[in-house]
């Protein structure tokens, strides 16, 4: 009971919560500059995010591949390392899962959904542990390198589905995937399916969070995210461990890619990835590397872009979504302001 | 109702400051007054509250109430740039400098000296080198921090006091890092400001110190002012009784050792340091099981390097470290601990401890993966806990709370907790460096005692020390350091500190008994 509240009321969840009610009275004051009226954008902002069966499962199922890049990324902070090449992770898992799916079409469903998830997060582990090695073993920045490998993850996509991974048809995209391997849906409305993929996502926030938590690898990450230092003198080794994490990570956008190929499109195709890899830094930053916290901030991107459609139709301009999202990570990203007008406020009762 | 009384003639004044933090009162309606001019002593176990007192007068936090006067002023301190326009400056117990910076441009952080739109640093050198030669401190301008060793860095921070034009200055424990010498030419500086009218704030666990050159002392004892003395009128163990609220025996009594065989052996070690100038230079020397071998030096003289090599943290260019019969040169500091050596490291934030981790994750640093405390996969949380809890209590750390953030405790307290976890680890060759640095006279005791009854048991300890006394205390034999070589063995019996202190200059053992 008591360590709920304490993680409800803690300091980094507060933050958050009051970045987020910032941005939305900052972008309110915007529209009534430019002669819109907030109350009527926010209505059909959450009219668009939850107002009917359909936009709940479109946000649902845009929720669901952003906690796994956010996890993916915040996972890598906790290390210390920025892991901007989650879009390269996602694109690397997303191929080499929609390669096993075409191979396990005679296998039954318990053996080919997990070999295609494997594969996909195999993919993602390796593509990013390259970026770990380089920086482990020669003192390479993960910033650099893992956005060089996002390019050559983009051309090698594109290299194989225009050619020797490619299907039929004027598209360039990748044979579907067997049957077997597919996820089931949950429900769909008209065109939009709620697929079970969002158990994936589910299970990867409680995983993450165990590890972080819980485990001896969890402990010696942090350690090094924290004090390399003393870590090194602890007798953990700070190379391995930065391999590790990123592949970790990269397991994570791997596995992002992976849903959308097994559980929204059946194949793999050229803009499955996005800019999710992106988004997953944005959701870190606002999750503050907390694992729920993270699935929160998954959950509000996904609401607000997906309620931003229903913004324009009511006559405010999608891009107001974007200037909510800015405030939010600029407000997080220096929660020293914050942090001073609670202490600020606090004086001011005692004085009282 | 303050306002009639006159304050004028101090230079602070804190009236009822009481700060609280989750689960402890930390200051409790604390009244501290400093006259013009004086040097004043604050002293009190760990965790008393001093260091927290004088961040509120520095403004890094607030106080819950209370009110402080500058000058007879009342003032508003609410962040430290108010303090720095109130003339009052502070050198922190953990330095604040940046490591990668170079010692001027740590100087003029936050008050960069320009030209037009340019960085004048050539102007701030010459400032710095004026100020640095007139009080006497001197280093070098250009060098990077991470690279100094830490007496060093303190004198950075004194320079960076002064540099803001601090009246007012507060020292928390700027000793605990410097050895005698450095610590008397401290003194001079201390009283070269006292004479052109600064007053001076200063905290220490040494009782000889406050003896030496304060004027008054302020005493606290759990978030409490517990005395205030005129330092004419009293003594070191009145103090000393005052802090703990017992009597506390000021050296320690033990019989004589019983070595067995040599479990460490180090053979012409060659260690560079940061820079890539050597710093260990073809050093020897044995430590057996059941001894405790003393390195006396004064800092920089390659005692970090030598300590960092035989842990692991640090390349050996040449020569051989020999731990239980086995070369270990070239093993990772995982290996070492394996196999039984321990650490208390220099450098407590650095290597130490994790700051933000709890203390109980703080006390398995290094034995996490052990299976006491790790099933190969899960920690056994339960397990880290009850022998957090046990550890705490044994080693009388405050507050006893295992959940509380390592950069939550006061300095001594963060020092029980690396001492205790290495203690409790068992090893079977300790290397120690400044253990006591920053801990109370009753700590002190607690840990001088508890590394000889190590020794007892048959473990062996090499003590690197700054602290000629307590060297002299503890060791059964002492070697001294001097630029990376060692200049001749001892034991505490038949030597005298005079001596101890020429090899500490560079004299030879050998020349310094031709000519006698
Ligand atoms: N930010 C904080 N949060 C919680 N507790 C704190 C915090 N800072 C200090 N404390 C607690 O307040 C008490 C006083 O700490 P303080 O650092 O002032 O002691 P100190 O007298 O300077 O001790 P030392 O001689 O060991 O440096 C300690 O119990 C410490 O654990
Ligand atoms: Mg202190």
């Amino acid at each position: 009971m008591k360590d709920w509240k304490k993680y409800i009321l803690n300091e980094k969840v507060i933050i958050s919560l009051i970045s987020v009610l910032i941005s939305l009275v900052v972008a309110a004051v915007v529209m009534l500059i430019i002669g819109k009226n907030p109350l009527v954008a926010y209505a059909a902002l959450f009219y668009g995010a939850f107002g009917t069966k359909e936009a709940i499962i479109d946000n649902l199922m845009k929720t669901s591949p952003l906690i796994l890049t956010g996890l993916a990324v915040g996972f890598g902070f906790r290390a210390g390392l920025f892991n901007i090449g989650a879009n390269g992770q996602v694109i690397i898992g997303a191929l080499l899962a929609a390669y096993m799916g075409t191979m396990v079409a005679s296998y039954p469903f318990y053996l080919s959904i997990p070999l295609v998830m494997i594969a996909g997060m195999v993919g993602g582990a390796l593509w990013a542990a390259i970026a770990g090695w380089l920086k482990a073993y020669r003192g390479a920045h993960e910033v650099i390198t893992t956005i060089m490998l996002n390019y050559v993850a983009t051309f090698i996509a594109n290299y194989v589905v225009n050619g020797p991974f490619q299907a039929p048809g004027g598209v360039p995209k990748s044979p579907a995937i067997a049957y077997s391997a597919q996820f089931p849906n949950i429900m769909s409305v008209g065109a939009t399916s709620l697929s079970t993929i969002i158990f994936v996502s589910l299970a990867a926030i409680v995983v993450i969070y165990v590890i972080i938590q819980k485990t001896t690898i969890g402990y010696e990450v942090k350690a090094v995210g924290f004090n390399p230092y003393a870590a090194e003198y602890g007798g953990i080794s700070i190379g391995k461990n930065v391999v590790l994490a990123m592949a970790i990570s990269g397991a994570l956008a791997g596995l992002a890619g992976t849903t959308q190929v097994v559980g929204v499109y059946g194949r793999y195709f050229g803009a499955l990835g996005g800019s999710m890899g992106f988004d997953g830094i944005t959701i870190a930053l606002i999750g503050q590397n907390d694992p729920i916290g993270i699935g929160l901030a998954a959950f509000l991107i996904s609401s607000i872009r997906t309620g931003s459609n229903q913004m324009q139709i009511a006559g405010v301009p999608k891009d107001m979504v974007t200037i909510i999202q800015g405030i939010i990570i600029f407000l997080v990203a220096t929660n020293r302001i914050i942090k001073t007008l609670k202490v600020r406020k606090r004086k001011e009762v005692v004085e009282v | 109702m303050d306002k009639n009384v006159d304050y004028s003639k101090y230079a602070v004044v804190m009236k009822g400051i009481t700060k609280r933090f989750p689960g402890v009162l930390a200051n409790d309606r604390v009244d501290l007054f400093v006259k013009k001019g004086e040097i004043h002593a604050i002293v009190g176990e760990n965790g008393a509250g001093k260091t927290t007192l004088m961040s509120q007068l520095y403004g890094l936090i607030k106080p819950d109430d209370g009110k402080i006067y500058i000058n007879g002023v009342e003032a508003q301190i609410n962040d430290p740039n108010d303090a720095i326009s109130a003339k009052i400056g502070m050198v922190h117990q953990h330095f604040m400098l940046v490591d990668r910076l170079s010692v001027v441009e740590n100087i003029v952080l936050g008050q960069e000296p320009v030209r037009g739109p340019f960085f004048a640093l050539n102007r701030a050198r010459k400032e710095i080198k004026d100020l640095s030669k007139k009080f006497g401190l001197i280093v070098d301008p250009d060098s990077i921090i991470e690279d100094m060793p830490v007496g060093m860095q303190q004198r950075v921070e004194i320079i960076k006091v002064l540099y803001r034009g601090a009246e007012i200055l507060v020292l928390d424990e700027p000793t605990a890092v410097l050895t005698p010498q450095e610590t008397n030419e401290l003194f001079e500086v201390l009283k070269s400001l006292k004479s052109q009218g600064k007053t001076i704030i200063f905290i220490t666990h040494k009782l000889n110190e406050v003896m030496a050159i304060t004027e008054s002392v302020t005493v606290m004892r759990l978030g409490k002012v517990t005395g205030v003395v005129k330092t004419s009128q009293t003594s070191s163990k009145e103090l000393a009784n005052m802090m703990v609220g017992r009597e506390v025996l000021l050296t320690v009594e033990k019989n004589s050792a019983h070595p067995g065989d040599e479990i460490l052996q180090v053979k012409d070690l060659v260690v560079k340091e940061n820079r890539g100038i050597e710093a260990v230079r073809g050093l020897s020397l044995n430590v057996r099981s059941g001894e405790i071998v003393g390195i006396a030096g004064v800092a920089g003289n390659g005692q970090t390097e030598l300590t960092e090599a035989m842990t692991g943290l640090r390349k050996v260019e040449s020569g051989k470290i020999i731990f239980k019969g086995q070369d270990i040169t070239g093993f990772s500091p995982k290996k070492r601990r394996e196999m039984g050596m321990g650490h208390i490291p220099e450098d407590r934030l650095k290597h130490g401890l994790i700051k933000t981790f709890p203390i109980y994750y703080n006390f398995i640093l290094g034995e996490h993966d052990d299976p006491k405390f790790s099933d190969g996969v899960f920690l056994k949380i339960e397990d880290i806990r009850k022998f957090s809890e046990n550890l705490v209590k044994r080693f009388d750390v405050r507050p006893p709370k295992i959940d509380l953030l390592g950069m939550n405790l006061s300095g001594g307290n963060q020092q029980k907790v690396i001492v205790a976890r290495e203690i409790a680890f068992d090893p079977a060759l300790m290397i120690v460096s400044q253990p006591t640095r920053g801990l109370d006279v009753g700590a002190i005791e607690f840990i001088h005692k508890t590394l000889i009854s190590m020794r007892d048991k048959g473990i062996g300890i090499l003590l690197i020390s700054m602290e000629l006394e307590e060297i002299f205390s503890l060791s059964d034999r002492i070697l001294t350091i001097y630029e990376g070589q060692i200049m001749g063995e001892v034991r505490p019996e038949n030597t005298t500190t005079e001596e101890v202190g020429l090899m500490m200059a560079g004299h030879r053992l050998e020349d310094l008994h031709q000519e006698a």
